[in-house]
């Protein structure tokens, strides 16, 4: 039997009022993905080859740098947000933890070196 | 059991949002491994090149595009959830298979464009 009175027992174990935030990031992050990801697909679809030149002038575009850059960003940002989720439903324990770090790790080091690609490329510092 | 069996449309719907979902976040890492290389070298971008046109990939590729046109119809379908419609069993239950048949058109009409020769000149 706890001395604590029911007040003290719930105190600081409730929600951390993260879950609303949560929630509407990946709203937001999937509504801004749906025209980006449509605008990514069909543009590398229409692609007329895949030659390095072809891709790096293709990317130098001024509106092909800057929605690539979005695309990356909303959509490792979606991402994140979503194999967190899947992440914190299937593992337990210890190795959760561990898990969500690697993933959140994974995620910004995707979203740099996306954007830090684009930007090389943009700024003709690729040959 | 019963209780999944009932539910067993939104049950898979769900599941399978969830792997779409998984298998474009591989798809992200294989983009930004393919930016890296366009932002390398000429040298690099040829081996990078190499390694994602082999054969098997291809079938990789065309998952994606699968994957991509189930989560964005089946994203929305959520997201008209949120808004607090299409939530009676009967109403989920026929949107899950508009959400399966449109997301199979869209995936057919994308492969033919990727991959049969004449729609695209790759």
């Amino acid at each position: 039997m706890s001395l604590r009175s029911p007040l003290g027992r719930v105190l600081g174990a409730g929600s951390a009022k993260e879950g609303v935030h949560h929630w509407c990031m990946q709203r937001l992050t999937s509504l801004a993905l749906v025209p980006l990801t449509i605008w990514f697909v069909v543009s590398l679809l229409s692609l007329p080859s895949f030659e390095h030149v072809t891709v790096i002038s293709w990317m130098a575009q001024t509106w092909t740098a800057l929605l690539l850059i979005l695309f990356i960003l909303v959509a490792t940002w979606h991402s994140q947000l979503g194999v967190r989720v899947v992440v914190e439903d299937y593992v337990h324990g210890g190795a959760k933890t561990l898990t969500l770090v690697l993933i959140t790790f994974i995620h910004a080091l995707v979203a740099a070196a996306g954007v830090f690609a684009v930007l090389k490329v943009a700024f003709g510092s690729a040959s | 059991m019963t209780v999944y069996r009932m539910f067993r449309y939104t049950l898979f719907t769900s599941f399978a949002n969830r792997l779409t979902g998984l298998a474009m976040s591989i798809g992200l890492l294989v983009l930004v491994y393919w930016l890296m290389a366009v932002a390398s070298s000429t040298a690099a971008y040829a081996r990078a090149i190499a390694i994602l046109s082999l054969p098997i990939l291809k079938l990789g590729y065309a998952g994606l595009l699968f994957a991509f046109s189930y989560h964005v119809v089946a994203g929305i379908r959520h997201l008209v959830w949120d808004t607090g419609r299409g939530m009676e069993r009967h109403q989920s239950q026929r949107s899950a298979w508009i959400v399966g048949t449109v997301s199979v058109l869209i995936t057919i009409a994308f492969i033919y464009w990727a991959f049969c020769p004449g729609a695209h000149q790759s």
